[in-house]
């Protein structure tokens, strides 16, 4: 029973928050300028038409009839139709999603490899050079806006050097050679066993992860730097050398383990804030995924799909928050009591 | 291993300084002390700020940066420490000397359990096997009278109580057999009724091993009853070294301000004394 | 000089004034012995002076003036950052472009600093059902991805600067309400405010005039943090084309509007973007280094 009290709120607190990110979708669905009745019928249909369209799309309940129906259809998966693509959202969003994933996954693992040894630098370093190196790397990558960074990119390692494949996920050539199992190219290819698509896929994906890697290495180095600081004036740091361990191994043992704890969730955080910063970099480099569903639907006044694409990333982050609070209580023995 | 005889001091320090250069300028923390030890327990007294603890911290070479330690001589069991390498002074600091700070409850790895904690000082210092290092680290739970190791050994240090903690922090420290331990006010976080209980344990395995120890504190009194000789710091220096039973025979005027300021049962003074200090005691 | 030093580092400050002088000096002294936080704090102040002075560095006319003979050019005396694909000097567009740049960041922080300030001080002071509902709905926003949101309301609300500068807005209260919300808790069970109770002051007299004076000072560190993401979601939106629309010399657009271009005309996209990169590099060095003077826990 009281192991169960705190999951219940908690569960509740997701919920909560659920349904407001459904109440926001929601509203911005209705403040919006497009009349979507005028878009099915046409804006030569007589009053009578639209009015039983109106009422057919349901727009003459009351709103939180209209939200009731709202929220039964978006939890059966139910987006609604997208104009642009003509077919239901939830199967684009399939389409689409994994590219996202494919994406990001790739640079957050760069971005905790470089990020964190080197804000563990930064942080026992702290106040001279190499401090100051891994501070300026990573605030520029922090400060450069990534769309631009794209385009230099490309300019320079595609155009220019050609050592990276140009936009896209693949070289035309190789488009559709490889049977969808994951979606995720780079493991579909390798399960089929086709390394020359695996190798193109990776030619493709390098230049765009490493952007995305470095914006979050940025965070997460410095992240890691205040965390190790903080740690390293604790007093059982001091124990820990009064043993006898090296500085080594009191930093990777005793320090790392501390700080394990809360960077967890920063790289949760920024894991989420790949999924958005994706957004960018994939109109930048045309890469077919949800970020580039978002803002091609919204130019063509898709709402059904901005909303659907909202929704999901908006699901994303929340499940985020629930795994990186379920790894801290694992990884920290005091929360078990508490 | 190079045993030592045990007629030669543990313990050799001649003119050691400590300052940190700090942003307000140069703060000498310790400056010019000397004294020699052998297998005894020496007091170290003194007012909060007066360099106990950084004293301490010289001797295993553990002093945080920015501070600079200094010395004509400084010698753990006739090893100089300050001319010694990083990798000597790793062999040094819990094989030879070891220290037990004031709260276990920021000592201990929060997030380590308390047997791995012991047994990675044990494998620090000899080449055993996982199941040997558990068994020693057994034996040095029961040597601090805890009943239940086996329990302990799986326990967290916040599932410990305060006592229970620095019991266990004595365990680490002396699992390694070093021959001087330090104790920095080891039980000034603890409940006043298990303070008796820890100075008792620690009493009895340095005695019994034939260690020495030096103890820190702020407790003129304490330091007395439990130690051997007594030296009264002042603002960075030994202004007084005393034989712990003849403390009345106390010479400086500061420490005489101290035995003064203590409260006595017997005396019914309706006030107590307090500190009137000397800007003379910090000169030389 | 040596008295005036001795003076604020004094240890025992004989009023509040030289109390607070003193800390700002100690502060003063532990940025300005941060290299990377100088540079920060000059890139701002030329962001200032170019934003203050760019009617007199760089015509108006040139901003907007196109000239279809001259596009394309490449950076030279006449024209030092090259010309876009319409002729119009980049030079004068990216100097008045910091203007916009400058006004987005003015704008959102005057509506995100008290907003959340209101709601957090609210939420803290007042407490119960009130402060569950208030942090509720804090957390509901922070649940969001910024970016997609601000992208959901500048569609909702049809794009351009002013529906950007309020979507960055509204998506970005929610950290400082937490954050005033933390402070208020504390300030509460302060014993000034037990005794301005006592006196029979009103909660919204005692917010006002006891808890947010001493919740300005982190709020307005928070925002010189925040200043940086919000340049760069502003250029994002410009980018995408949902915030400054055409002709506007807004970095972001300029930066989408040279994308063509970019395999042979490099500067039209590159320079523009260099510009957002400088600025918002310098309110992050500049924020960085005031954190680590102003925190006592960091160093
Ligand atoms: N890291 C440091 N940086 C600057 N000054 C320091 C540092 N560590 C200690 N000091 C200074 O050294 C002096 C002695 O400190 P120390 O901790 O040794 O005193 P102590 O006698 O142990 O006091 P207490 O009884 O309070 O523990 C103090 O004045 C302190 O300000
Ligand atoms: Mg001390």
């Amino acid at each position: 029973m009281r192991l169960l009290r705190p999951i219940l709120a908690f569960l509740a607190s997701i919920i909560l928050t659920l349904l407001g990110l459904l109440a926001v979708t929601f509203v911005i669905g209705r403040v919006i300028p497009i009349d979507p009745v005028l878009a099915v019928v046409g804006d030569r249909a007589s009053p009578q038409t639209y009015a039983a369209a109106r009422a057919a799309m349901g727009f003459d309940l009351p709103l939180y009839q209209q939200f009731l129906i709202y929220l039964k259809n978006v939890l059966s998966g139910n987006f609604g139709q997208s104009t642009l693509t003509g077919r239901p959202v939830l199967e684009d969003i399939k389409a689409f999603f994994p590219a996202t994933i494919e994406l990001s996954s790739v640079a957050i693992v760069v971005g905790v490899g470089l990020g964190v040894p080197l804000g563990v630098l930064a942080g026992v370093r702290s106040g001279r050079w190499p401090d100051h190196l891994v501070r300026l790397f990573g605030l520029v990558g922090y400060s450069a806006p990534v769309f631009w960074l794209g385009l230099v990119g490309l300019l320079i390692f595609y155009a220019k050097l050609d050592w990276v494949g140009g936009p896209g996920r693949l070289d035309i050539y190789y488009d559709g050679l490889i049977e969808p199992r994951t979606g995720l190219l780079l493991l579909d290819s390798l399960l089929a066993g086709d390394t020359e698509v695996f190798w193109n896929a990776v030619s493709h994906i390098v230049l765009p992860a490493s952007i995305l890697a470095w914006y979050s290495m940025a965070y997460l180095s410095r992240m890691t730097r205040s965390f190790v600081m903080a740690e390293m004036k604790q007093e059982y740091v001091m124990t820990a050398r009064i043993k006898g361990m090296s500085e080594c191994r009191v930093i990777w043992r005793h320090v790392m383990g501390n700080v394990a704890v809360p960077l967890v969730t920063v790289v949760a955080l920024s894991y989420g804030g790949l999924l958005e910063g994706s957004i960018l970099t994939e109109t930048v480099f045309a890469w077919p995924g949800l970020g580039r569903y978002i803002t091609e639907s919204l130019f063509n006044a898709d709402m059904n799909a901005v909303l659907g694409g909202t929704i999901v990333v908006g699901v994303c982050y929340i499940l985020l928050n629930l795994l990186s609070d379920l790894v801290y209580r694992l990884l920290d023995p005091r929360a078990h009591a508490a | 291993m190079t045993s030592i005889s045990p007629e030669a001091p543990l313990l050799e320090v001649e003119g050691l300084r400590v300052s940190f250069a700090t942003q307000r300028g140069l703060v000498e923390a310790v400056r010019g002390v000397s004294f020699a030890m052998g297998r005894e327990k020496l007091g170290i007294v003194g007012e909060s700020g007066s360099g106990k603890s950084t004293i301490g911290r010289a001797l295993m070479r553990l002093v945080p940066s920015p501070g600079v330690v200094t010395g004509q001589k400084l010698k753990v069991g006739g090893k100089d420490v300050l001319s010694a390498n990083e990798r000597d002074l790793q062999g040094l600091r819990g094989g030879k000397i070891a220290m037990i700070m004031q709260d276990p409850k920021f000592s201990l790895n929060p997030v380590m359990r308390i047997g791995t904690q012991i047994e990675e000082a044990i494998r620090m210092h000899r080449r055993v096997t996982r199941k040997a290092a558990r068994a020693h680290a057994m034996e040095a739970l029961l040597a601090v009278r805890i009943s239940n190791p086996e329990r302990v050994y799986h326990c967290f240090p916040h599932e410990l109580s305060g006592g229970m903690g620095q019991r266990a922090m004595i365990a680490m420290m002396l699992s390694t057999q070093p021959d001087v331990l330090i104790a920095d006010e080891p039980t000034s976080a603890l409940d006043v009724t298990v303070q008796a209980q820890v100075l008792a344990i620690l009493d009895d395995l340095v005695s019994r091993r034939g260690m020495g120890l030096i103890m820190i504190s702020h407790d003129l009194e304490l330091v007395a009853s439990f130690c051997d000789r007594v030296l009264v710091m002042y603002a960075g220096r030994i202004v007084e070294t005393l034989e712990a039973s003849a403390l009345s025979r106390a010479v400086h005027p500061y420490t005489r301000g101290l035995i003064a300021c203590l409260p006595r049962l017997s005396e019914a003074s309706s006030r107590l004394q307090t500190m009137q200090r000397d800007p003379a005691w910090s000169q030389v | 000089m040596n008295n005036a030093r001795s003076w604020l580092l004094a240890d025992q400050p004989a009023s509040p004034l030289q109390a607070r002088m003193g800390r700002f000096y100690t502060s003063w002294l532990a940025l300005s012995a941060n290299p990377l936080a100088l540079i920060g704090l000059a890139i701002v102040v030329l962001l200032l002076l170019s934003a203050l002075l760019a009617p007199w560095i760089a015509p108006r006319d040139a901003v907007y003036v196109q000239n279809l003979d001259g596009r394309l050019q490449p950076p030279s005396l006449l024209h030092w950052f090259g010309t876009d694909e319409l002729g119009r000097d980049l030079f004068a567009r990216v100097v008045h472009g910091s203007r916009i740049t400058l006004m987005i960041v003015a704008l959102v922080a005057i509506i995100v600093g008290p907003l959340g300030l209101i709601i957090g001080m609210v939420a803290g002071y007042v407490g119960g059902w009130t402060d569950r509902i208030l942090m509720r709905l804090t957390d509901i926003f922070l649940a969001f991805p910024r970016l997609v949101l601000a992208l959901a309301f500048v569609a909702a609300l049809r794009p351009g600067i002013e529906s950007a500068i309020l979507a960055i807005a509204i998506t970005s209260w929610p950290p400082y309400a937490r954050l005033a919300r933390a402070e208020t808790l504390m300030i509460r069970r302060s014993d000034f405010i037990a005794a301005a109770i006592a006196q029979g002051a009103s909660a919204p007299r005692i917010i006002r005039r006891y808890v947010m004076p001493l919740c300005m000072p982190s709020v307005v560190i928070r925002l010189t943090l925040d200043m940086a993401g919000i340049i760069l979601t502003a250029a994002g939106l410009g980018f995408l084309g949902l915030g400054a629309q055409p002709p506007s010399p807004e970095w972001g657009a300029m930066v989408a509007a040279g994308r063509g271009y970019v395999l042979d005309q490099w500067w039209v996209s590159t320079i523009p973007g260099i510009a957002i990169l400088l600025v918002s590099l310098g309110f992050n060095l500049l924020g960085d280094g005031l954190r680590d003077a102003l925190d006592p826990r960091q160093s």
